[in-house]
């Protein structure tokens, strides 16, 4: 009789980790409640222990591999015989469609016109780039400090602010108490007393608490004081579905935010946009909304190797060219939207993916620009139909660039329910590449 | 479950919090022993603000005013008296929407004020932010906001920078009885004391939120004592004798200068008037504002201070006169400048170009 150990899924959104220690070898006697292993998330170092009793029969991946995928057997208790019945057929696995996305072949991609032709590009998670973002902008301006939960010795929820601590101290990455009402309007008030503060919201979600500070004190200050008192602040976190953690912890406020005068909004989707476009924010006079979104935090992608890689706000980026029709789309649907064009490009359509980048103020030229092209466009966005940014470029096509439409525009959205829990339903109520590549085929009349 | 002692709990010490020290402090010396010349600038203070606030009340009557108007007569000792022991070179200020008497004692331009008000182009905001949304970063006075209570955090924001920039400076961060129930104020509360932050929370207590008496919606209505479960000491003043209110405010100061944290301050006050320009205030009897008109104003009080210390009737008399045409010098101003131009409709919306 044996019983299998598996890779555990020891945070939502994780899907492969390293086994950093084992703490138990062969032949040792294990009962409920000891450490087993040590395992390294997309988060922190997690510790595994065992709910079961036994004699540690074999270990199968040895400490040190990374890339264990969630499920895998790593161990086996007893005599290595498995004789415990198959589970009943279980629902299809959690992982979600974002996580199913497969980065986009790089010879389709555009290169940033914004980078010089021939800088050098080194791998990074959009994690590390947000990171890197803040220490050099810190190093730069001692004005700059970071503030919100778990950011300094617990090194971010997200590990977004790892290492902060210890190289500015904590005078400069303060962890709060769990009050984000308060804690944003400090640092509105910080702002507006001379400082540069970056308050992280663990997520989005949580705002929803302090969005009287964001809107009320940080976006109309400067207007209603006839441009005498700034609130150069920026506030950031993850935005959007994460991975089945229900409808309040999933949601997409990049429409909310843009609807407002007087805000800055960014949801940019690779390491170089969120690094460049991070940099940028901070060195804004103006109030910073800044949506990251946790799905894509650790996906790598190519960062131009720049002393000071800043961007500007403001200009959206073609990440694909195509002539055929366009796919408008910001923050993780932008992955979804290369996807889905990768799929068409096999059927003979050949879509343009023009990724925003930044939600307020909106590209619109960028918009028409690339509609005056390819006379068709879809919007793709992870996030409500309804009052969406979907329905503001469709306004936009309508208002500007209805000559040179040959379809009505069509928006890919998430579906206009709470987000539900069961990993078929979320599955369901989110965008993804299919969803995108059938409206592109509608509006493409094909 | 037995409690293990963690460094935070013993740094918590009550030894180390002695919640009524500032009070006895106060009772120790309630009036400021003021000269006869700070005393005769504190009465032409709020007599400015008096009369500047009735003129106010004449202005929206006439519809010159629009919107919101929130008067601050009956309580202008509080503003007067604490800002005048504030060094105005580094410490800031910040309030809710009855702000027009901590901008004059802070001597700001009436006429700038006024011009605000009737939502000119000359006015401190330019015409775009009215009664409730006045600024001066010259003064370090930052507002002058709207939604009740948000002020407080922003403050904290403010006496954060002041910490942050080791510049010595504090924040003095008003609000009212009605603000003292917002959740935002505790966070506040919390977190100045957590991070011992330069800050005096000052409660104008003028008895109503809005139409709401205090004892009807606080559980609590010694709001000097809320600040004792975040182990900040508070001081209980008469906010209806300026020279009360100043003495009050140095033991306040001097305690937040040395670097020992947060005070709480309240004022005990009242409006003659109502909540706003449009509130009947039908929730209170005459007799009760009467009664404290008659006994307990503030200006009349200094004045007869003034005149027992043996200041010359004539000097009073010409001072009013003076206060009297300035005021009616900004709202000849405020009502003949003109309102700003068109193109100011998209200015100031963000600072930089995108």
């Amino acid at each position: 009789m044996a019983i299998e150990l598996k890779m555990p899924a020891l945070s939502p959104t994780m899907e492969e980790g390293t086994l950093a220690k084992w703490l138990v070898k062969e032949g040792d006697t294990v009962k409920s409640g000891d450490i087993l292993a040590e395992i390294e998330t997309d988060k922190a170092t997690m510790e595994f222990e065992s709910i079961d009793e036994g004699v540690i029969g074999k270990i199968l991946v040895a400490e040190g591999t990374e890339g264990v995928k969630v499920g895998t057997v790593i161990a086996v208790i007893g005599d290595g015989e498995v004789t415990a019945a198959p589970p009943a057929a279980a629902p299809e696995p959690a992982p979600s469609t974002h996580t199913a996305v497969t980065p986009p072949a790089p010879k389709a991609r555009a290169n940033d016109p914004e980078v010089p032709v021939g800088t050098q590009m080194r791998q990074c998670t959009v994690r590390e780039a947000l990171r890197d973002a803040m220490a050099e902008e810190m190093r730069r301006d001692a004005r700059v400090f970071v503030m919100g939960e778990e950011v300094a010795q617990y090194q971010g929820a997200y590990k977004v602010t790892q290492g902060l601590l210890d190289e500015f101290g904590p005078k400069r990455v303060i962890d709060t108490p769990i009050t984000e009402y308060g804690f944003a309007g400090i640092g509105a008030g910080a702002a507006m007393g001379g400082l540069r503060p970056i308050v992280e919201f663990m997520t989005f979600n949580f705002a929803m608490q302090a969005i009287d500070h964001v809107i009320n004190s940080a976006a109309k200050t400067n207007y209603m004081s006839g441009g005498q008192m700034r609130c150069p602040v920026v506030f950031r976190g993850p935005n959007g579905a994460a991975s089945r953690v229900g409808a309040q912890h999933s949601q997409n406020y990049g429409p909310w935010y843009a609807s407002v005068p007087g805000l800055i909004v960014i949801a940019p989707y690779d390491a170089a946009d969120a690094k460049g476009l991070l940099k940028a924010a901070i060195r804004s006079e103006d109030p910073v909304v800044f949506l990251e979104n946790e799905l894509v935090y650790g996906r790598s992608f190519d960062l131009p190797e720049l002393d000071d890689h800043v961007l500007p706000i403001g200009k959206a980026r073609i990440m694909r060219e195509g002539k055929d029709v366009t796919i408008v789309s910001y923050s993780i649907g932008v992955g979804l939207a290369l996807e889905a064009a990768d799929l068409l490009a096999g059927e003979g359509i050949d879509a343009e993916v023009l990724d925003l980048r930044t939600l307020r103020p909106l590209d619109r030229e960028a918009v028409l620009t690339s509609l005056a092209k390819t006379n068709r466009v879809v919007v793709a966005e992870e996030g409500w139909p309804q009052c969406s940014i979907a329905s503001e470029i469709i306004a936009i096509c309508m208002e500007d660039g209805f000559d040179n439409l040959d379809a009505p525009v069509l928006r890919v959205c998430n579906e206009d329910v709470p987000l539900p829990y069961a990993a078929n339903l979320e599955k369901a109520a989110i965008i993804d590449a299919a969803r995108i590549a059938a409206a592109v085929r509608q509006v493409c009349y094909r | 479950m037995a409690k293990s002692k963690t460094p935070s709990t013993v740094a918590a010490g009550d030894d180390t919090f002695a919640l009524r020290s500032l009070q006895d402090a106060h009772d120790a010396n309630p009036r400021y022993a003021a000269s006869d010349e700070q005393l005769l600038t504190f009465y032409e203070q709020m007599l400015l603000i008096r009369r500047f606030e009735e003129k106010a009340g004449q202005l929206y009557g006439l519809g010159l005013i629009g919107g919101f108007c929130h008067l601050y007569i009956g309580q202008e000792a509080v503003a007067v008296g604490l800002q005048s022991a504030l060094d105005g070179g580094k410490d800031s200020v910040i309030t809710g929407y009855r702000d027009h008497g901590h901008m004059l004692a802070y001597g700001i331009d009436p006429k700038v004020i006024m011009a605000e008000l009737t939502g000119r182009g000359a006015g401190i905001s330019r015409g775009k932010g009215g009664s409730m949304h006045m600024f001066s970063t010259e003064h370090k006075f930052y507002g002058g906001h709207g939604i009740v209570g948000a002020q407080v955090p922003l403050g904290a924001g403010l006496a954060f920078a002041h910490q942050y920039a080791e510049d010595g400076g504090l924040c003095m961060a008003y609000f009212g009885d009605g603000a003292a129930n917002q959740g935002q104020v505790y966070e506040a509360f919390n977190m100045a004391a957590l991070w011992n932050l330069p800050i005096i929370f000052v409660v104008e207590n003028n008895g109503y939120a809005m139409g709401t008496a205090v004892q009807r919606g606080s559980a609590e209505t010694h709001f000097h004592r809320r600040g004792t479960a975040f182990r900040i000491p508070g001081i209980s003043v008469n906010g209806m004798d300026v020279l009360e209110v100043r003495s009050a405010a140095e033991v306040a100061v001097a305690h937040v200068r040395s670097g020992k944290g947060p005070v709480l301050m309240e004022l005990i006050t009242y409006r003659y008037r109502g909540h706003s320009m449009s509130d009947p205030a039908k929730y209170r009897s005459r007799e009760e504002v009467q009664e404290m008109r008659d006994k307990h104003d503030p200006i009349d009080a200094a004045k007869a201070e003034l005149l027992k210390r043996g200041v010359a009737e004539d000097r009073l008399k010409e001072l009013e006169k003076q206060i009297r045409s300035k005021v009616n010098e900004a709202a000849d101003f405020a009502e003949n400048s003109p309102e700003p131009e068109m193109s100011e409709l998209y200015t100031d919306v963000l600072v930089e170009r995108y």
